[in-house]
């Protein structure tokens, strides 16, 4: 299989296993990963929410993080000046969500970072990592080491059921609560596990030495709960959870506040905390979090049955010749069993309840703003 | 009674002057789980290869072709409700809309259904 422009996609440890199970391959981000499997979108997508799901998810980045001094306290100061995020509080064995920002308050990426108690542990969007590795060195190799863990896969496990499957092999995992991370044996293997996830679910991710991924992919597979799941419920089961996909609900045009991700910003790194700033875009996003951004990211739910996908230029009414905003991301919610979307519009239109119109087919369908997540997550806290 | 296909993957069950229009079980395969279905308004007149309907999947909305030409004379409302129909009687229950037709010259490039297989194939 060729990317567009001819390069050949790259394949993830787990390519045979996938082919072997029926996966439909698709081409995403420079891989070869498989969109869904024999079950098809919507049964995995439910079975993820009533059982458990295994996702392939060795296309994104890992990355370890060092500081020259050996102090983990210092890979988190330097990572700091990169994220409007407090990473020197992320005490040993706990991950955060957090954002790349660039000069504008753009964001350049999304990650989660984990303190492994001696060094920093960072997960990536796979289109992303070359960029973001080039960006880590360019800011933190002065006083850290940037070391792409391209010898490790990474697996998803998520659904109700996943804690219980999981301890059949890791004791401690029932132990972890939501964003808990650290190293950990999963049957017996040097694996890195974080109680979190994409899913809006309970659920834990599996970094695991690549030679050993499919062996571990098999192991959890054996238990008859445990479907594999594509790309495709991935992104149905995130956009009812109300998660951001990068490059499309959040880029280099969209600064956190406007994507309504301020939750992520902790008070230490807001105007008046102790480290105050110290990122890219700092005077944009800190302003725009004192007296509000132009636009928001909202949740969309629309009124009929037609689902509303991303590109919909988004109306305040019937008649207006201007649209007001866009769909970034829509599709049909398997669990809600309604189309669910997400959308930027100005502010004064983001209140939960607003109707707006969103143009689909030349027609202009009613819309309604909708808090997020549209599925009620059920993590572990 | 003459069921036609298109290579587009749409069937036609001709009863007189009469056409009834569905997408065939390899292209429901091919889509995945049904989740919507746009049909065109009672009355509307369809050129052949215009845009006349829409399915939906979870992933993505693929376009349904007017095969031939002629005026929609009654739609199947019973997708609206239910479009899993599509998924699990594509040929049969899952009729999309009835059209009149204009043009029975049109009838002569669509394919029967041992052509239609071997399109498939």
């Amino acid at each position: 299989m060729l990317a567009r422009d001819d390069i050949p996609l790259k394949r993830t440890r787990l390519h045979a296993l996938h082919v072997s199970l029926g996966a439909k391959m698709v081409p995403f981000a420079g891989y070869e990963m498989p969109v869904q499997y024999a079950a098809g979108v919507l049964k995995e997508h439910l079975h993820t929410r009533q059982k458990a799901g295994l996702f392939d998810v060795s296309h994104m980045g890992q990355i370890a993080l060092r500081a020259k001094s050996g102090r983990v306290e210092d890979a988190a100061l330097a990572l700091e000046r990169l994220v409007p995020q407090d990473l020197l509080a992320l005490a040993a064995g706990r991950q955060r969500y957090a954002q790349f920002t660039n000069e504008q308050g753009g964001i350049l990426d999304d990650l989660m970072v984990a303190n492994f108690g001696d060094h920093l542990f960072v997960v990536v969007n796979a289109a992303c990592k070359g960029a973001d590795e080039a960006h880590l060195r360019a800011h933190v190799s002065g006083s850290c080491l940037v070391e792409p863990l391209a010898d490790r896969a990474l697996l998803a496990l998520q659904g109700p059921r996943a804690e219980s499957i999981l301890a059949k092999f890791c004791a401690e995992a029932p132990g972890l609560r939501f964003m808990d991370a650290g190293p950990r044996k999963v049957a017996g293997l040097d694996c890195f596990v974080s109680r979190s996830g994409y899913t809006g679910e309970d659920g834990f991710e599996i970094s695991v030495p690549a030679q050993q991924a499919e062996q571990l992919a098999k192991a959890l597979l054996q238990d008859p709960d445990v479907l594999p799941i594509g790309l495709g419920a991935r992104d149905s089961l995130r956009l009812e959870a109300g998660l951001c996909l990068y490059g499309h609900d959040i880029d280099t045009t969209t600064t956190p506040i406007e994507a309504a991700l301020e939750w992520s910003m902790q008070k230490s790194r807001r105007q008046g905390g102790a480290r105050a700033g110290g990122f890219f875009g700092a005077d944009t996003i800190l302003s725009q979090l004192a007296i509000g951004a132009p636009r928001r990211r909202i949740g969309l739910k629309p009124e009929g049955r037609a689902p509303v996908r991303e590109g919909a230029l988004l109306f305040a009414n019937q008649t207006a010749s201007e649209p007001i905003g866009t769909v970034t991301s829509g599709g049909f919610g398997p669990t809600l069993n309604a189309p669910v979307a997400m959308g930027y519009v100005p502010t004064q239109l983001s209140p939960n309840g607003t109707q707006l119109f969103a143009e689909v087919r030349g027609q202009r369908l009613p819309v309604r703003v909708a808090a997020t997540p549209f599925v009620p997550n059920t993590y572990k806290r | 009674m003459t069921t036609l296909f298109t290579s587009d993957h749409e069937w036609l069950r001709i009863e007189g002057d009469v056409a009834t229009v569905g997408i065939t079980d390899y292209a429901q395969q091919q889509l995945g789980d049904v989740v919507f279905v746009d049909l065109p308004k009672a009355g509307r007149t369809l050129k052949k290869a215009e845009a006349a309907a829409v399915v939906e999947s979870v992933k993505a909305a693929s376009d349904v072709y007017a095969p031939i030409s002629g005026e929609v004379l009654e739609v199947n409302e019973e997708l609206s409700s239910e479009p899993a129909l599509v998924n699990s009687d594509a040929e049969g229950k899952a009729w999309f809309f009835k059209i009149k037709i204009a043009d029975r010259n049109e009838l002569g490039g669509l394919m029967d259904e041992a052509a239609y297989k071997a399109h498939t194939a």
